[in-house]
């Protein structure tokens, strides 16, 4: 038996007689639990460990099949409680958290090919509206509409703007359906509702989509020579005030108003405003697609950053796992979700690396008036920024 | 008990209303079980067509016994007697064909005196008529010792042991006063669960106490029945309710998790009745209260469960609530299931939010305990707590839209100021008002939609 230096269940150091941990009184010479493979499923969920037989509050033998304990009446880790999923090219983790009883967070990884042979990879990320009803109805269905509708129209070959306003509208459509679905509504709730965002890697051009306050960030594998940046602007209060220059970034986010969200999906959302944006990057990283659980505990790109693993982009699932355990271990207040897609440039013929800075790929459709176009600092040369159609 | 089901129960339905988000820390878990029971033999989706249903046909299955009070004072005035005994053919004319029957003259001792052989007699028209006739022989005269009435019924449902729903009708003008009151406590603790009874009391003479006692241990209703020329209509309303019980019996089980209690189960519609005491074990964790027998019809419970506290975010079971019928076998049929769930939250807006039907049915008890409490204190002379109580009761009648409860308070007080609950006691009220109110207090209304 090899030698425990901690304890397997409480990690309390251990000294080399000792039987019984001294803290939790974990047998040690039982045989250690088997440690959950560490093999990436490929296209499957996995549910929360620990879902064995007995109860995993009381250890009672009987659970009923509706997943309450008989004895303690604990209720029993749901699938969605944690989840994860890795493909090439993509990976993301969604956690309960702490302090939510439920996770409304949902999220979808998906990967295809264009018409041309390019791979396109995405990633949808949703987050429930806690205060409506059946917010993890509605981040489930519209996660799924979304990706299903951008996998259909990437493969028909339509632009990866027009492909994710379309995934907006789509989702936004299923999320509105919950509420006439002929469930009964729950009282005092709005109807299903849930932020939104989402991106595609392909051909060499990322492109953002989102509505509400969920996030997509850029950090660059090279964080001296390039600068992290966030992508997308929040349908928050705050945001609102800033952008309209009646209060500072400080003043605003200290308000208790501060992360009421103005743009959502669900039936009682007046008109949806997809934003998107697309972008060319020159240098190798990765884009982070979260909730606020994880950017609660961090704001900024830069602070994101740093929490970002190296070798994110060679394991992607990883560096997803690192961040959600990061906000878990910072209070866990809210669901967690985190995807990680990494992007590599792309060389393509006629463009050298240097050229290539923030260029994007082909023409941008027309598109309706930017909503609260994101109000970027200065662009250092060498940043990527996000391609604003300016009109 | 005895033979407990049929071939063919309703089918009920449980839906729990409540607000599981609990604050930090909370440990109090309240919500409202409305259980509606539909179909059975008359309206339900089961079909009647096989030869097995129909020779279960619900007239077959019921009993009921008719024990009507003969004391000396019934004929004080002499009407009482008449009307008891018009009341009492009333009743025998909505008996239904089939169903097994007998009529008990009570004073200090109990007489069966139809069909008088100690059996039940099934009615069909000729076993009516005979049972009218023999009314004439009652005759008020001797004492009044209810657990001997009570006693006589049971033997009389025992004789025939395979019928499932068994129900008693008793009327009393006068208090028990030819036996301890702890003999008729004796009988009561025995015959419960043998036979439902309702209890009604004619004029002002009785005991509300002792009645509400007896009612509440066999499952029935109490009421006063002032004028005894309102007897007729109010025996013809509780025969035709007793006809249209459909399976008797049933019990609301409701499992706690380990370290949880029970703090109260009471019905609370169509009136209150406090059931806390007379929970029966049922296994792990679980116990069983009793409901009785049911019809076509919809009762509301307030369950309130203590579960040991547990962190934000986390959710546990706390009470797994069920419909449960025993079985011939010892077994149970579970006939539906509601779960109460705990679920703690540091949004306040979640945890302090109360559940609509659960503050409605808190202010219902309320509004029964203001007037038990007010009328009492009226009799003992505080007329400062019992105008307190009152003008409370006046209030939280009108707020929750209890109106023949207000009705019934319009009798006994003046009211000033229904919103506020400012009231003046009048100075002419009626020992039958004062006792109508009394006696209906535990009145309900449901949730207005």
């Amino acid at each position: 038996m090899p030698q425990q230096t901690v304890c397997p269940t409480c990690a309390e150091p251990l000294d080399p007689d000792d039987v019984f941990c001294g803290v939790c009184g974990m047998n040690l010479s039982a045989p250690p639990p088997v440690p959950a493979p560490s093999t990436e499923p490929d296209f499957e969920l996995e549910p929360a460990a620990g879902a064995g037989p007995g109860c995993v509050h009381c250890g009672g033998r009987q659970v009923a099949p509706d997943g309450y304990c008989e004895a303690c009446g604990g209720v029993q880790p749901r699938p969605r409680d944690h989840m994860e999923q890795s493909l090439p090219g993509v990976a993301g983790v969604s956690d309960r958290g702490v302090r939510h009883h439920r996770n409304e967070d949902s999220f979808m990884l998906a990967a295809t090919s264009l018409p041309g042979g390019a791979s396109a990879v995405l990633a949808v990320v949703c987050d429930g509206v806690s205060s409506a009803s059946r917010p993890d109805e509605a981040s489930q269905a519209a996660a799924e509409a979304a990706s299903q509708s951008l996998l259909s129209t990437l493969e028909q070959g339509v632009a990866a703007e027009p492909a994710m306003r379309q995934a907006i509208l789509t989702a936004a459509d299923a999320v509105a359906a919950l509420a006439y679905d002929g469930t009964a509504p729950t009282p005092h709730s709005n109807s299903p509702a849930c932020t939104f965002v989402s991106t595609v890697a392909a051909a060499g051009v990322v492109t953002v989509g989102w509505v509400g306050d969920s996030r997509a960030y850029w950090i660059p594998d090279d964080r001296e020579g390039a600068e992290p940046y966030r992508l997308t602007e929040d349908d928050s209060w705050a945001a609102r005030m800033v952008s309209a220059g009646l209060m500072g970034e400080a003043e605003a986010y200290a308000d208790a108003r501060a992360h009421a969200i103005t743009g959502w999906l669900g039936a009682d959302a007046e008109e949806v405003e997809p934003h998107t944006v697309s972008f060319t990057p020159h240098v190798p990283g990765v884009l982070l697609v979260c909730t606020d659980g994880l950017w609660n505990y961090a704001e900024a790109a830069t602070q994101l950053a740093d929490l970002v693993r190296a070798d994110a982009r060679a394991d992607p699932l990883r560096a997803a796992r690192v961040l959600v355990d990061f906000a878990i271990t910072a209070g866990g207040h809210d669901n967690i979700t985190v995807a990680v897609l990494p992007v590599a440039p792309l060389t393509v013929e006629g463009y050298t690396e240097t050229l290539l800075d923030m260029k994007v790929l082909g023409p941008l459709p027309t598109q309706p008036a930017a909503p609260l176009a994101p109000p970027m600092p200065p662009v250092p040369p060498a940043v990527p920024a996000p391609a604003v159609p300016s009109d | 008990m005895a033979k407990l089901s049929k071939s063919n129960p309703p089918t009920f339905n449980t839906d729990i209303f409540q607000n599981e988000y609990l604050a930090d820390g909370a440990r109090e878990v309240n919500a409202i079980v409305t259980v509606t029971s539909t179909g059975g033999g008359t309206t339900g989706g089961r079909p009647l067509g096989s030869l097995d249903a129909a020779a279960a046909a619900p007239s077959g299955d019921s009993a009921v016994v008719i024990m009507v009070d003969c004391s000396g004072s019934m004929d004080y005035p002499p009407t009482k007697m008449r009307n008891a005994r018009d009341a009492t053919a009333v009743a025998i004319d909505t008996i239904r064909d089939g169903v097994a029957f007998a009529v008990v003259a009570g004073t200090h001792e109990a007489k069966d005196i139809y069909p008088g052989d100690g059996t039940l007699a099934v009615a069909d028209d000729r076993t009516r008529e005979a049972a009218k006739q023999s009314l004439r022989k009652l005759s008020a005269g001797g004492g009044t010792a209810i657990g001997t009435w009570l006693d006589k019924a049971d033997k009389l449902f025992l004789s025939r042991r395979e019928i499932a729903i068994r129900h008693g009708i008793l009327l009393t003008d006068g208090r028990n006063e030819h036996e301890k009151p702890e003999d008729l406590q004796r009988v009561l603790d025995r015959v419960t669960g043998h036979f439902t009874s309702d209890c009604r009391g004619v004029g002002t003479d009785w005991e509300l106490p002792e009645l509400r006692r007896i009612s509440s241990a066999l499952l029935g209703t109490v009421d006063i029945v002032a004028e005894p020329s309102g007897l007729a209509e109010d025996f013809r309303g509780m025969m035709a309710t007793a006809m249209s019980k459909q399976v008797a019996d049933v019990a609301l089980r409701i499992w706690t998790p380990a370290n949880a209690s029970v703090k109260f189960v009471k019905q609370v519609a169509p009136d209150l009745e406090d059931l806390t005491g007379r929970r029966a074990e049922a296994g792990p964790r679980a116990g069983d209260y009793p409901t009785g027998s049911w019809g076509d019809e919809s009762r509301d419970y307030h369950v309130c469960v203590e579960v040991p506290s547990a962190g934000v975010g986390n959710e546990m079971l706390a009470a797994r609530i069920s419909l449960v019928l025993p079985q011939a076998d010892g077994s149970t049929e579970v006939l539906s299931q509601g779960l109460v769930k705990a679920v703690w939250t540091d949004d306040l807006a979640s945890s302090t939010r109360i559940s609509p039907q659960v503050a409605h049915y808190t202010g219902q008890a309320e509004l029964a305990e203001s007037i038990q409490v007010g009328l009492e204190a009226h009799r003992a002379g505080d007329l400062d707590l019992a105008t307190a109580k009152l003008g409370a009761a006046v209030r939280l009648a009108h707020q929750t839209g209890n109106e023949g409860t207000y009705r019934l308070l319009q009798k006994v007080v003046d009211v000033v100021d229904p919103k506020e609950g400012t009231v003046r006691f009048r100075k002419d009220v009626s020992e039958a008002d004062s006792m109508t109110l009394d006696t209906r207090s535990t009145k309900t209304v449901r949730v207005k939609k």
